[in-house]
């Protein structure tokens, strides 16, 4: 796939053109009810970036873009504008609690181009950017925050405008850094979970290890388990996807470059020996060992709308099994608890992990031989928030590696934006460059896009195609053909 | 000692005999199970009360010198009694022959008969002190035909009338046993085999003592359907060993005896052994108390000998009242109290005590319930209860209390104990099963070991654990969800690991339990890996639960997609949604669309008032009318008029499709 990948169009660095991707030029965050009066409008933002912006411009930017909400929502009371279009960027708004605003700027894509004089020529894309794919993005920033700090409301009825200043601060100026806008695509907009496929019993065997550890533990409220960055079981929805975001492309890249060192590497040396087991903690203290190790773990903040619940997250790994226990955050683990976690919960998830990884190997070989197939796809089941993508390759905590040409990616983001528009079951056939074909399907909350490519195929045999997609890879659900 | 704690009792009702005295002697028939009351030789009465007949045989016969043995054959055909050391005298108890006595000497000279034993009707055999010989009675011809015999030194015999074999102490200490096994084919004479002999191991004596091996130390008895000869060897203070121990010699139908278990008693004193339900129960008269062994419960093995230990703490028998009977009954006396571990009482094999200067033959029981308290390890306690016969109730109550507030058992030990039972189940359902088969296969005519497996009272299935344990368990208002989840998710495991399927009402419950609790998001998680298997009956309940949780429509839809045989329910499900389009393209992806009624897509299409709809749907059907019948006119009997008015009203008459003609 990498040379049709190549040959499906200019690349990123084709000679005599300079492409510059999507970039983040501000965020900000205010409320407008905090300076309702001339002369106080500064009090109204409560996050900016770049915070070296000068005062006057922060106002006059956080100004406009009240008075465009202000502005369209006498056309729409309901459905106050998302965005705004300029040549050079795109504005995103979102109002995750009632009159407290988000805003993302981010520059449009530049081509810079010689001209004939040698002179640069620079080029905004202006139509390049998807809405759905960075409004999506700026919800999830505001479901991340919520995730470690809880709503803002919760921010100002604990310490008033101040310690939500404080939060915000704390929390964005690291996580903007990591927000990768050249990479954004259609699964942001999804925002789904991939799960992990397992036979009945050994499912069976992962449940009732958590009912066990739930009791010896006592204190766990909540407990998920993944396998392979791919999750088993866990939180409601909401709560879960954002988790999942968290620990898939942020606490699990970090903690990768021990586990691949091996067992008799200096690195996993300086960690506590235990011959026992493989179980260790990814949060919390690292070396149990050590009387004076920090139990502190990271807190989150779950079912937010209605019972407002603060746990402890307590990330513990064996193999390629993770196991996030969620204790009550009024409780304080003990070192002596993170022991007795230790001793209780590593031997058994080591071979409860064995267990999965011999199961899902005799799985993999029942169902076949594992060709290339001519195809990719990305499958999103809005009831189950299950995503699966062939597109993608494994993530990374930096950018998250597509195997096809970016223009086929945008195409799949419009046959979505589409499918948003109207609530009928459909399907969107599109001729894309090369030989490419773009096939959407929706049926019944669930969305199938396919990309296939096959010399001088023709609309019939496309259709064909992704028929036997279908039947061999979603015969045990109703999708409709 | 509260009364919940005695786990041997005797029977409630005893058999009552005349005691033994002077003029009254008490003869005890362990083939029969039968007691004899034999007054004054017999000249005044003899009364024969076995534990199954309430009416007692009563006849009397001539006083001809001392009873020395006296025994019914089986099914009370022939009475022998033995008088002299030569002979024996019998009588027939068939009607319509000679009930005049008739006398058989026993064929080697000079030798004594110590006894004999009926091993038929019809077939007896008389054991001397010089060997054995065994005889076929002819009643109607009142002799006795000699079939075969062996000549052998022997001390003392034993006989176990419920594996036909005779054992024999031959040599100066006593010590090597000699089997022999008598078989009964059908309609024919009996064979007598002599099985390997074998010597019991004596322990070490003082010199000046001859040690020798005594008949009351030996008994024989079946055990999980093996016979074994249960030696009680005595604690010898030479050798260092903590107490008497009772040795069991396995005796298989083929090949030579082994020494498999010991019991280890650790005390000494005077022993007797009785075998209730497959257990070895050893009581100890100086202690007035008893202990039960468990041969199937993991022991410590030394590579040839596996070493017991008592199931559970030494306890008396439950003591016990006489009943009062006659006319003194009616008056306020209370009963009395009656005298346990008495030296008076003879003890038989299996389970019989008898006080002969009381009067009474007990049977010896086992009483599980109190055993649950005194059996603190769950595991080690099923193991104990489901080899035991009457244990279901007892499990079933076990299952209930580990899962009660108060004394709730671990998830562990709860998986254990599922597993337990589901280990005991699936054997049944497998050995059912094979049985099923080989029926199917015709074998039922050719292998007469073909037998339908019992289903013993220790197969529980998901019916009783559900009705019993489970549906009363979730109700329990104070029980945490998470704990009730568990249990459920625990048994459901437990029946997958032992690949039974699980039962529908099962996973009803589940799904009750976690809508209770608005725990959709398990929910969805099981119905996802397929914890809960798919059926109709499953999705119709998904279906019912749209309104609590949207997804369980979709659920519901892949459910009914998977069986592929409910295909009219999915049209049904989307016509009720109003996706009429979707509905036809379904049925027309697995090509049912010839068969659909027109009149009920039209119905549907008109339902959604979306006109364009219906005209699509409208032209689909013309279009199969052109098809099928070669006019795109519906048929009077497919009651579509009003729809075809309905077309022309809106789309006008001309709109019609015509029909095509070549």
């Amino acid at each position: 796939m990498a040379a049709a990948a190549a040959g499906a169009g200019s690349g990123p660095w084709a000679a005599q053109e300079k492409q510059f991707p999507p970039a983040l030029l501000s965020f900000f965050i205010y409320n407008p009810r905090f300076g309702p009066r001339e002369g106080q409008e500064e009090n109204k933002i409560l996050f900016y970036h770049p915070n070296e912006v000068e005062k006057n411009e922060k106002i006059r930017n956080v100004g406009l873009c009240e008075a465009i909400v202000q502005f369209t929502r006498t056309f729409s009371p309901s459905k106050p504008a998302k965005s705004l279009h300029t040549q050079k960027n795109r504005q995103f708004f979102n109002e995750p609690e009632e009159n407290f605003w988000m805003v993302m700027v981010v520059r449009n894509p530049i081509i810079e181009k010689q001209s004939k004089d040698g002179k640069p020529v620079i080029e905004y894309q202006e139509e390049e950017l998807l809405d759905k794919v960075y409004s999506s993005v700026l919800r999830q920033c505001y479901s991340m925050y919520k995730l470690f700090n809880g709503t803002f409301l919760k921010a100002m009825e604990d310490g008033g405008v101040k310690l939500l200043k404080e939060r915000l601060e704390k929390f964005f100026h690291r996580y903007l850094q990591t927000l990768h806008l050249q990479s954004c695509d259609l699964l942001d907009i999804f925002g789904g979970i991939s799960f992990f496929p397992l036979d009945k019993m050994t499912y069976l065997k992962i449940q009732s290890f958590i009912n066990r550890m739930e009791e010896s533990l006592n204190i766990v409220k909540y407990t998920a388990f993944l396998y392979n960055d791919q999750l088993i079981c866990g939180l409601e929805q909401d709560d879960m996807r954002i988790l999942y975001k968290y620990l898939t492309t942020s606490l699990f890249p970090r903690h990768i470059e021990p586990e691949l060192a091996g067992r008799d590497s200096p690195i996993r040396a300086e960690m506590p020996g235990n011959l026992q087991h493989y179980g260790r903690f990814l949060t919390g203290p690292l070396n149990l060992n050590d009387p004076d190790a920090k139990c502190r773990f990271p807190k989150i903040f779950v079912n937010t709308d209605d019972t407002y619940e603060e746990l402890h997250l307590i990330v513990y790994k064996a193999m390629s099994a993770a196991v996030c226990f969620m204790i009550d955050a009024s409780v304080h683990p003990t070192l002596d608890f993170c022991r007795r976690l230790d001793s209780i919960v590593g031997p058994q998830l080591t071979v409860l992990a064995s267990d999965i990884c011999e199961q899902f190997n005799i799985n993999k070989r029942m169902s076949g031989s594992e060709k290339e197939p001519q195809f990719k796809f990305i499958y999103f089941n809005h009831m189950n928030l299950a995503e699966k993508s062939t597109v993608h390759m494994r993530k990374t905590p930096s950018v998250s590696l597509t195997s096809v040409h970016p223009d086929l990616m945008k195409i799949l983001g419009d046959i979505n934006s589409d499918f948003t528009r109207v609530d009928e079951d459909e399907e969107i056939i599109v001729k894309a460059m090369s030989d490419y074909w773009v096939v959407g399907k929706k049926s019944d909350r669930r969305e199938l896009y396919v990309i296939l490519n096959q010399k001088n195929a023709n609309l019939i045999e496309v259709n064909e195609e992704v028929k036997k997609l279908c039947a061999t890879q979603f015969n045990n659900i109703f999708f409709l053909d | 000692m509260g009364e919940e704690d005695y786990y041997l009792e005797l029977c409630e009702r005893p058999v009552q005999f005349e005691k033994a005295n002077p003029v009254n002697c008490v003869f005890f028939d362990e083939a029969n199970k039968q007691v004899f009351a034999v007054r004054s030789g017999g000249a005044t009465g003899v009364v024969v009360k076995g534990p199954d007949d309430r009416n007692p045989i009563s006849f009397r016969m001539d006083d001809k010198g001392e009873v020395k043995c006296i025994k019914f054959s089986l099914e009370n055909k022939i009475l022998a009694v033995q008088r002299t050391s030569k002979t024996v005298d019998f009588c027939n108890f068939i009607p319509d022959n000679s009930q005049l006595e008739y006398t058989q000497e026993c064929k080697t000279k000079n030798a004594n008969i110590l006894g004999f034993c009926w091993t038929s009707s019809t077939e007896i055999v008389f054991i001397t002190d010089q060997g054995i010989e065994f005889y076929q009675v002819l009643p109607e011809k009142r002799s006795l035909k000699l079939l075969k015999s062996h000549n052998l030194n022997v001390n003392w015999y034993m006989y176990c009338p419920e594996s036909a074999v005779i054992l024999l102490s031959t040599t100066v200490l006593e010590n090597v046993l000699q089997p022999f096994h008598f078989r009964f084919p059908p309609k024919q004479a009996g064979t007598m085999s002599k099985l390997p002999k074998f010597e019991i191991e004596l322990p070490a004596a003082p010199k000046s003592t001859k040690p020798s091996l005594s008949e009351r130390d030996i008994a024989m008895a079946t055990i999980y359907g093996q016979l074994y000869v249960l030696f009680l060897r005595h604690h010898s203070r030479t050798s260092n060993s903590t107490g008497a121990e009772v040795v069991l010699y396995h005796l298989p139908r083929e090949g030579a005896c082994k020494k498999m278990h010991i019991l280890k008693l650790n005390r000494t004193g005077k022993f007797a052994l009785n075998v209730v339900d497959n257990l070895v129960v050893v009581h100890h008269q100086d202690t007035e108390t008893s202990v039960i062994f468990d041969i199937k419960l993991r022991g410590e093995f030394d590579g040839s000998v596996t070493f017991h230990h008592p199931v559970l703490p030494a306890r008396s028998i439950q003591p016990y009242q006489i009943p009062i009977t006659g006319p003194a009954a009616v008056t306020s006396q209370s009963p009395v109290p009656c005298k346990l571990y008495s030296s008076s009482w003879i003890v038989f094999q299996p389970d019989i005590i008898i006080s002969a200067s009381q009067g009474y033959l007990w049977n010896l029981q086992v009483k599980l319930e109190p055993i649950v308290n005194l059996l603190p390890d769950k595991g080690r306690l099923m193991d104990f209860l489901l080899q035991r016969k009457e244990c279901k109730m007892v499990i079933l109550s076990v299952c209930s209390q580990m899962l009660s507030e108060s004394d709730r058992a671990s998830l562990p030990v709860i998986a254990t104990v599922f597993d337990k039972l589901n280990h005991e189940y699936k054997k049944y359902l497998d050995a059912e099963q094979s049985y099923a088969m080989a029926v199917e296969a015709g074998q039922s005519r050719s292998s007469p070991l073909l037998k339908r497996p019992v289903r013993t009272q220790a197969v529980l299935d998901q019916s009783d654990v559900y009705t019993h344990v489970l549906s009363a368990f979730v109700e329990k208002k104070e029980m945490p969800h998470k704990f009730v989840i568990a249990v459920l998710m625990e048994y459901i495991r437990s029946l997958n690991q032992f690949q039974i399927a699980v039962q529908h009402y099962l996973h009803e419950l589940v799904i009750k339990t976690l809508v209770q609790h608005n725990l959709f998001y398990m929910l969805h998680q099981f119905l996802q890996y397929h914890v809960l298997s798919d059926s109709k009956p499953l999705a119709c309940l998904l279906l019912s639960l749209e309104s609590f949780y949207p997804p369980a429509h979709q659920l519901s839809l892949d459910m009914l997609k998977r069986l592929s045989t409910a295909n009219d329910e999915i049209v049904e499900v989307l016509l009720s949604k109003h996706q009429v389009l979707a509905a036809l393209r379904f049925i027309r992806g697995i090509g049912g669309h010839d068969n659909i009624s027109a009149r009920k897509f039209l119905d549907a299409a008109k339902q959604t008032e979306d006109n364009m709809l219906f005209y699509t749907i409208f032209r689909f059907f013309e279009q199969r009318n052109q098809r099928l019948r070669g006019s795109p006119n519906f048929t009077p009997g497919e009651h579509c008029e009003e729809h075809v008015a309905f077309f022309k009203q809106i789309f006008g008459d001309q709109a019609l499709m015509r029909p095509t003609t070549f």
